[in-house]
């Protein structure tokens, strides 16, 4: 029985051999749509910045890679019961999310805008001026985090799932100013008539990593080894140049 | 605070203070909006039973298209029609009452009442159809009007046959508000969304409200069954 069993996990781990020495298959998943980082074009087909930096990082690493679709909400979840390998959806690291995964080192960083209807002239950092006016937010992101821990007992912070709903309230003056992920507001907000940026743009927390299952350390390793590559060479920067005026690279 | 309570809060990272505070508050929403769609939905809704069950198709008709419309269609739209609607109607903003539907709460409100009012007219219309043609003639032989005979025959009679399909009523409406948090209103779900995608552990943020909602449920059957066994006591067996 023992032999058995020797031998039956020798034949394993020869398997498990062979089968790295061959092209590895990764799934990724991304939230759609969030332009411009990935989101759906006119044939159906998933691109964006996100989706072209994994296909280019994919190459870098001789991956076989499988793109994924998966609700913001179930990411963490879907990650850790194998549904997919990598998270590249504009995930911030964060010591909360730390906790559940693990990151590679930042690929990019946005930083968050204050956007509001014309008419509004208040300055946004001015608590006393802020006091009693209702900010929405989406739920869960680094802008929550800091307009819940900066500006929590001072205005009224209401949290939205969805960037579209939030703009719809936006619209139908329920809430003063919005302070959402620039390139989203500037794509939802800023395309409406009527609305502008206020105040400045805030650099918020440590950027965006991919995420991937704590136990996978060695595929983080490779994906840092592939980002490193891609931000020297230039690959990066062609890519970032396509979708944005202005430099996130982190 | 009593110590083992206080050590459990230690030894967690998501039970601090302050999560408890939002799943309190959120409570305190939950019933508020509960209980009041409740029991405005219950004083709309006996009129409208009455009108209901009137022979006459004016009468009946509106109330009939209304309880139709309102069981016909998901709560979920109705609360996205009420909420994001009315902000869409040019020139709301400048009445007074955007003060009332501005926030999240009264829209919800709304929503919950017209639905909750629209399944209890059916079920108490039925209640009072079902009336054993006895009573009701009894009554007339004593020279009862049509209103002293709905208050003293009809409806303590139907409201013994509808208690039992109206409790059900009363625990799908609170489990019907989960949804209040779609419109960002901070309910018990509500808050349970919010602790989720702060900390990333559904099932200790879920699985705790899931709790406190069967804890409230608990309540509920409680009290309905007492409420039964007042208004059904003459239905009892006298003990020897």
């Amino acid at each position: 029985m023992r032999k058995l069993i020797v031998a039956a996990s020798v034949a394993l781990a020869m398997m498990a051999g062979v089968a790295h020495a061959q092209e590895r298959n990764l799934r990724i998943a991304f939230d759609v749509p969030y332009e411009p980082f990935e989101y759906k074009d006119e044939n159906g087909d998933l691109t964006g910045f996100e989706v072209e930096l994994a296909e280019a990082m994919c190459e870098e690493m001789n991956a076989n890679c499988e793109f994924v679709i998966q609700a913001w909400d179930g990411m963490i979840p879907g990650l850790l019961a194998r549904k997919f390998d990598l998270i590249m959806s504009s995930m911030s690291i964060t010591p909360e999310r730390a906790e559940q995964v693990l990151f590679s080192e930042p690929y990019y960083n946005t930083p968050g805008g204050w956007f509001a209807p014309e008419d509004f002239n208040t300055d946004v950092t001015d608590m006393e001026a802020m006091e009693g006016m209702t900010v929405g937010v989406q739920r869960g992101t680094t802008m929550d985090t800091f307009v819940t821990e900066e500006m929590g007992g001072v205005v009224s912070i209401k949290r939205y799932t969805t960037a579209d709903d939030m703009v719809l309230d936006l619209e139908g003056q329920r809430l003063d100013v919005v302070f959402v992920d620039y390139p989203v507001g500037e794509q939802t907000v800023l395309s409406k008539e009527g609305f502008k940026e206020v105040g400045e743009p805030v650099k918020l927390g440590q950027g965006v990593g991919v995420a991937m299952r704590k136990r996978d350390k060695e595929l983080a390793e490779e994906v840092n080894d592939a980002l490193a590559t891609l931000k020297e060479n230039g690959t990066y920067d062609t890519i970032m140049e396509k979708y944005f005026a202005y430099d996130v690279k982190m | 605070m009593p110590d083992f309570i206080a050590e459990l809060l230690n030894r967690n990272d998501i039970f601090t203070a302050s999560t408890i505070m939002e799943y309190w508050g959120g409570l305190v929403t939950t019933v508020q909006l509960v209980f009041l769609s409740l029991v405005l939905g219950l004083v709309i809704a006996i009129p409208l039973a009455i009108m209901r069950t009137s022979k006459n198709p004016l009468i009946n008709g509106p109330v009939w298209f209304y309880t139709y419309l309102f069981r016909g269609t998901p709560l979920l739209i109705q609360l996205y029609i009420i909420y994001y609607g009315l902000a869409q109607i040019e020139g709301i903003q400048q009445t007074f009452w955007w003060e009332i539907f501005r926030g999240a709460f009264y829209p919800a409100l709304l929503a919950f009442t017209l639905n909750t009012a629209a399944y209890t007219t059916e079920i108490i219309r039925g209640a009072i159809v079902a009336t054993p043609s006895g009573e009701i003639e009894a009554a007339k032989a004593y020279g009862m009007s049509w209103a002293l005979r709905m208050r003293r025959i009809i409806l303590p009679s139907a409201a013994r046959r509808g208690v039992q399909a109206y409790s059900n009523e009363v625990i799908f409406m609170l489990h019907a508000s989960a949804i209040a948090s779609v419109v960002t209103l901070v309910d018990l779900t509500g808050a349970a969304r919010n602790i989720y995608s702060r900390f990333y552990a559904p099932f200790d943020a879920f699985i705790f409200v899931a709790l406190v909602y069967m804890a409230l449920t608990f309540i509920l059957v409680f009290a309905f069954r007492k409420l039964e066994n007042y208004l059904l006591q003459h239905q009892r067996p006298v003990s020897g």
